[in-house]
């Protein structure tokens, strides 16, 4: 089996990252003992893996190297002190001069008073420095993790990746404190006790070396066994932390169905497991404990014997005797503890594993294209072939889509045209970016608003997805004109979510291209974009902030109590004011809890304090009852008047706010314009907006059917 | 070179977390709940009381474990002043001996280091799984207003990082401390009974240990408390981040998140290095009376010897025993390091388990009366009535209220009019400050959890989904209940659609690939699994906020059906809710200020009227 498993390494490179996370959750519940997939990888040595610390570790390498030597000779030091018991014994002892015997003890306490600085300057250079690169591997991982794809972050429950900042990176400490040094430590005075022996006298010597062949195969073979077990250990941990995540946030449904006690019965499962895995963990190290105990026990007991028979023979001196096994003595501590400090070490190695698997995810990238040639391009093509069409493209089209009523087959003739051509190089966006600019340049509108955002042949599918599932996003073609607002309509799970996660890039198309004002938002960095378009989810999250600052994040850095009035009142969220302490009052998970409409319109008001030019809210109305909708419906129009927006809607007064409407609808974007307009001619949109009845059932062949028929309608 | 005078000064036990929050009042804000005087003890005890028998034949192991290992000195010293002697007169007698009586030793220390090795780690993960599960279900027993305020990470921090804590004293600390303490035992009563002078040396040694010991524990406590603290708000942090990816990411917050954090992890990695200086300094102590009592030891020891008053066996014996005597000076260290932050951990755990859940089990549950007819509602009644926050601030000032059985009950008004704390109050989420709310005439306060989830159950806004698959998800619902009915509740809800579309339909896992689920359809799945649960009374707060107006009429026509007979109550801002409900009441500043039937309210001129009409408008 670890031949297999050594073969998926080798080949992959670095362990899927999808496994663990994969791992975690209820199917564990439902059948703890099974975990098809629990044997780790073993995909490296531990040794390998404790490598790769060294880029955190290197900072403090100086710190360190020079506590390993400290602690390398405060070691050897109290392998002086047999040394001088044996020259008093053999000397003052033996001569019967208590002068003599008065040195020896001033020896002794100043090699002792030695032993102990140099062990205390050893734990006071490395203790700062250690809790130094604990803490900076946290701060990298969590820089990195803030850093990751969203898909990442959906993939792996919160609880994992938690487990890996705090206990995984304590045990990388503890790590680097003590197996690291006193496995070198042990190492060399182990070897140094052994030559003294050796040197005093060779045949007890080699009786006691006998051991370390059969000591260090046990070790070895431990090693490996432990790993597994120690890595199936710590990603329980992971899984429970999971558990007891999951049900304080979802507390709610625990208790509103009374559920704490199966909840309760889950977590015990998963805990009992655990404790299994840390019975076997204990069991491995029992057994190691009994081979490193016992036989160097019995080979110091083999040489007493011997030593008491030589020395009775005269061949040898009490004093050396006595030395000899004071010296035996003194390398049992360096010798059982190697036991666990490979247990340690191993528990570092798997803590480390599971710690770079995070890192070794991959963060958003930008592309090699820099903005200025990709303006510059399409500037050059919108110059090329822009002037001809300029008039007559641009709009027309889908518009034309729903009048003809054709929105199946248009997408798909469209299809035909963007792949003979390639998407890049499309003319048409270009083409529509110069038209407008040139009649905002005529209007005189915003210098900067020009072009609008576009969607152009954009598909995206999620990268984990099985590659038979059909994309959630086939081909989206949508052009939002410069300071229109476009509504987003289709039936729950169409994809209207995923399509405004591609605006702010927190998913990457993954095909096609989206344009603001003529540029390529691949062709931005991420923070220029961010900064462009505001977004206000589906879900108001707030943080632990005040609430003015949590609805400043939208702002520039310099915005102040103006814009957030400002933010505050078109947002209708004025109650912020008559908090406890007003705008300064706590919110978020350590703070005053406000209720999910409350948070909806904070989340509204963050989304407008930066008066960003392109704005993208997902049903940020949802919450709110039918008055404040209203009230923040009259502000929020005035907003949009000034920017380029696209709103998620459900409801017709939501849908209102926009000039334009876009159907959504199996992928494709089926059919745009006005409210009334689709109502009229879009029987799909007419189910979506009235829920009307006459179809009974709202399955989802539905629609189509009344497409067709609308079709008819439309034709007549 | 720990922390700062002045602070330590004023504020002894917490100034780092005063110093977080101004207000500072609120045990919640500094993350130390109190724990009443001797509650760490008295949990430490309660874990280990079940234990006892276990408990004590692990320590009889390590009891015998150590007289085996403590005797090989004893055997060198019989060696040197018998053996020796004897060997010279030709009698192999007491070299056999010691041979034998080794062997026997180091046979015996080892298996004795193994049984005991696995007795005790039995013991510890028992009293850990015992532990956990008290923590979770403690926490699972809190009100609903205790987490909105102690917060998921906290909790999560309790239950992983104090818990670990915890293992650690147990697991290697506890064993330290018992074989630390019994060869200090053992080995002072061989020194003593060697040499009574050179022994009662080694005894006087440990009085300048005892105080140093005191000394660091003393120091270390605070130490511990404050790394503790800090970890827990570097762990808050970091839950915070991670499940608000989306608008951190899309409100560019990474860097001055890491700015935040950077502060966070800064103060954890002072107590860190504080603690580990601490230590340091309690080594160099002990170390240096260690090696000082060695040397005065040896320097009577062998003056003695030299004026022939000791045997050279026994010197040498002394000198073996006493280099292992000071030994585990450090590993007492390592135990008092994991002594003080395990106790640290235990308080905080010992503190949220002190919380008395605001919403206690009934000590006497009453059971529901028989149902007064075929039909499954229930009479609900709100009795004089109020509920205010414990901070102040009245939320419901006092009311009565009838939902007579089969009801269904639209609840309009404004955002804040108090209409999700009536709902709470009505799931038993709050209890009422003053009054009663009464199912069939049974306070909700009276009845079991059980009975009171078959009686009524709150499907909220929020939508959390557990990792697991869609079909476990609804059965949360009814635990028992089969796939057909869980595929019966979907249907009748309308998700059995996009469930079917799923990858692996109802075995789809909500976390794994395609397992994405959209806000409306979570809504959904959380609807399936109320009409699983078929309780006698339903309360829908804007349970249907984020379903399009399709879905949002198939979950109406599913409720007609479904609801018939149900007592309902709902809470909705789309008033196409009230089309399906017998009665509707209007909630203004926590007032019920309109209560009848839609109809009627629609044709008079009040509030609902207005909103009503606003609504129909809305519609065009």
């Amino acid at each position: 089996m670890a031949t297999t498993r050594v073969d998926t390494k080798d080949r992959r490179g670095r362990p899927a990252a999808g496994d663990p996370a994969d791992r975690t959750g209820r199917a564990d519940r439902a059948d703890p003992p099974a975990r098809p997939d629990a044997p780790p990888r073993r995909d490296r040595s531990a040794v390998r893996s404790l490598l790769r610390l060294w880029p955190y570790v290197r900072p403090v390498r100086a710190r360190w190297f020079t506590a390993a030597v400290v602690a390398v000779v405060a070691s050897c030091t109290g392998l002086v002190i047999p040394l001088v018991l044996k020259w008093i014994v053999d000397g003052p002892v033996a001569d019967r001069d208590p002068r003599g015997v008065w040195l020896g003890a001033l020896y002794l306490l100043l090699i002792g008073v030695a032993e102990a600085l140099l062990f205390g300057l050893r734990r006071w250079l490395v203790a700062r420095p250690l809790a130094g690169v604990e803490a900076g591997m946290r701060a990298e991982l969590y820089r990195h993790l803030q850093r990751l794809p969203v898909a990442f972050h959906d993939r792996w429950a919160s609880g994992q990746l938690l487990s890996r900042g705090t206990t995984d990176l304590m045990l990388v400490r503890m790590f680097l404190a003590f197996p690291l040094t006193f496995l070198l430590v042990n190492s060399v005075t182990i070897l140094v006790g052994m030559i003294i022996m050796l040197v005093q006298d060779w045949v007890l010597g080699l009786v006691l070396l006998v051991p370390a062949v059969p000591v260090m195969i046990v070790c070895w073979l431990f090693e490996k066994k432990y790993a597994l077990v120690a890595r199936q250990a710590q990603d329980q941990v992971g899984d429970l932390t999971t558990v007891v995540e999951e049900s304080v946030l979802g507390i709610r449904i625990v208790k509103g169905f009374g559920r704490h006690r199966s909840q309760a019965r889950a977590f015990h499962e998963l805990s009992r497991t655990l404790r299994g895995t840390e019975l076997a963990k204990a069991r491995l190290l029992a057994a190691i404990w009994l081979v490193i105990v016992t036989l160097p026990e019995l080979a110091i007991g083999a040489a007493l014997v011997l030593g008491t028979v030589r020395v009775s023979d005269g061949e040898l001196s009490a004093g050396t005797l006595v030395a000899f096994l004071s010296t035996a003595l003194a390398l049992r501590w360096p010798i059982d503890s190697i036991g666990f400090l490979l247990a340690m070490s191993q528990e570092a190695a798997t803590a480390t594993e599971r710690y770079f698997e995070v890192m070794d995810a991959e963060q958003e990238r930008e592309r090699e294209r820099t903005p200025e040639s990709a303006s510059a391009a399409g500037t050059a093509a919108a110059t090329a072939t822009g002037d001809a069409e300029a008039e007559v493209v641009p709009d027309s089209r889908p518009t034309a889509d729903a009048a003809e009523g054709s929105s199946e087959a248009a997408p798909d003739s469209r299809t035909a045209v963007g792949s003979a051509s390639g998407a890049a190089a499309d003319p048409r966006p270009a083409a529509d970016a110069a038209a407008v600019r040139a009649g905002e340049g005529a209007g005189g509108g915003e210098p900067q608003g020009t072009g609008g955002l576009r969607f152009d042949g954009v598909a995206f599918r999620y990268p984990d997805a099985p590659a038979d599932a059909p994309p959630v996003l086939a081909r989206i073609d949508l052009h939002i004109r410069p300071g229109e607002t476009m509504a987003l309509v289709g039936a729950t799970g169409s994809g209207k979510t995923t399509l405004t996660a591609l605006i702010p890039r927190l998913h990457e198309a993954t095909a096609g291209r989206i344009t603001l004002d003529g540029t390529d938002i691949t062709a931005m960095s991420r923070r220029e974009l961010r900064t462009l378009v505001a977004v206000a989810f589906e879900e108001p999250t707030l943080f632990s902030a005040t609430v003015g600052e949590n609805v400043l994040m939208g702002a520039a850095p310099d915005a102040g109590e103006a814009e957030l009035a400002r933010a505050l009142s078109v947002a209708q969220a004025d109650f912020a004011h008559d908090l406890p302490q007003g705008t300064d009052t706590q919110v978020g998970e350590q703070g005053l809890s406000l209720s999910g409409g409350q948070r909806q319109r904070l989340a509204l008001a963050r989304a407008v304090v930066g008066r960003p030019r392109f704005l993208v809210l997902d049903d940020p109305l949802s919450a709110l009852d039918v008055h404040t909708e209203a009230l923040v419906e009259a502000a929020l129009r005035r907003v949009l008047a000034e920017t380029t927006a696209l709103v998620v809607a459900h409801r017709p007064s939501t849908v209102l706010l926009a000039d334009r409407v876009a159907l959504l609808s199996r992928g494709r974007i089926a059919a745009v314009g006005t409210h009334h307009e689709l109502l009229r001619t879009n029987a799909e949109y007419a189910w979506l907006m009235s829920g009307a009845t006459e179809a009974g059932a709202a399955g989802t062949g539905a629609p189509t059917s009344r497409t067709e028929k609308t079709e008819k309608e439309a034709g007549r | 070179m720990t922390a700062p005078p002045t602070t330590a000064a004023t504020a002894p036990a917490d100034d780092g977390a005063a110093k977080r929050h101004d207000g500072g009042g609120d045990p919640f804000d500094r993350d130390a709940l109190p724990a009443p005087p001797g509650a760490t003890t008295a949990l430490l005890r309660s874990l280990l009381a079940p234990l006892r028998a276990r408990v004590a034949v692990a320590t009889l192991l390590l009891l015998l474990q150590q007289a085996a290992v403590q005797a090989g000195p004893l055997l060198v010293a019989y060696a040197i002043d018998r053996a020796v002697p004897a060997l010279r007169d030709h009698d192999t007698g007491p070299l056999v001996m010691v041979a034998a009586a080794y062997l026997l030793c180091a046979g015996l220390s080892g298996g004795l280091q193994y049984a005991f090795i696995v007795a005790s780690a039995r013991i510890n993960q028992d009293v850990l799984l015992d532990l956990r599960g008290r923590i979770f279900r403690h926490a699972q027993a809190l009100s609903v207003d205790f987490h909105e305020r102690y917060t998921s990470g906290r909790l999560i921090s309790r239950s992983t990082t104090d818990v670990e804590s915890l293992r650690e004293l147990l697991s290697e600390g506890l064993q330290e401390l018992i074989a630390v303490v019994l060869s200090f035992v053992y080995i002072s009563a061989m020194l003593l009974w060697l040499d009574l002078g050179l022994g009662a040396v080694a005894v006087a040694s440990f009085g300048p240990l005892y105080l140093l010991v005191r000394r660091y524990r003393r120091r270390a406590d605070r130490i511990f408390q404050l790394r503790s603290t800090a970890i827990a708000a570097v762990i808050v942090k970091f839950a915070e981040t991670m499940n608000g990816i989306r608008p951190v990411r899309a409100f560019r917050r990474e860097e001055a998140n890491d700015g935040a954090f950077r502060v966070l992890n800064r103060r954890h990695e002072r107590t860190n290095g504080d603690a580990l200086l601490e230590m340091a300094q309690y080594v160099v102590g002990s170390r240096l009376v260690a090696n000082t009592a060695v040397a005065g030891i040896v320097l009577w020891g062998a003056y003695r010897v030299a004026s022939g008053s000791l045997a050279l066996g026994v010197l040498a014996a002394a000198v073996l025993y006493l280099r292992r005597l000071y030994d585990p000076i450090d590993r007492l260290g390592m135990f008092l390091n994991s002594y003080q932050s395990a106790a640290a951990s235990l308080e905080k755990i010992a503190g949220l388990l002190a919380q008395v859940p605001s919403v206690p089990e009934p000590s006497a549950p009453r059971p529901l009366p028989e149902r007064r007819s075929a039909r499954p509602g229930r009479e609900v009644v709100f009795d004089e009535v109020r509920f205010a926050y414990r901070t102040g601030g009245e939320v419901l000032p006092r009311f009565s209220l009838t939902l007579p059985a089969g009801q269904t009950v639209a609840v309009v008004g404004s955002t804040g009019a108090g209409k999700s704390t009536l709902a709470k109050l009505l799931a038993r989420f709050y209890d009422p400050s003053d009054g009663r709310v009464l199912l069939d005439g049974v306070d909700l306060r009276d009845l079991a959890t059980p009975e009171l989830r078959r009686g009524v159950v709150m499907v909220t806004q929020e939508a959390f989904l557990f990792s697991g698959t869609v079909a476990e998800n609804i059965a949360v619902g009814r635990p028992d209940a089969t796939r057909e009915e869980i595929e019966q509740a979907a249907k009748a809800i309308g998700a059995h659609d996009f469930i079917s579309g799923l990858p692996d339909g109802y075995d789809t896992d909500v976390r794994k690939r395609g397992g994405r689920i959209s806000a409306g359809q979570r809504q959904l799945v959380a609807f399936a699994r109320a009409l699983l649960a078929d309780p006698a009374v339903l309360i829908l707060d804007e349970a249907t906020s984020s379903l399009d107006i399709p879905g949002e009429r198939a979950v109406q026509r599913a409720m007609l059906t479904v609801l018939r007979g149900r007592t309902a109550v709902v809470i909705a801002h789309r008033l196409s809710t009230v089309e399906i409900a017998d009665r509707v009441l209007v909630m203004e500043h926590g007032r019920i200020v309109e209560d009848g039937a839609p109809d009627e309210l629609i044709a008079g001129t009040g509030r609902f009227a207005d909103l009503h009409r606003a609504w129909r408008d809305s519609l065009a």
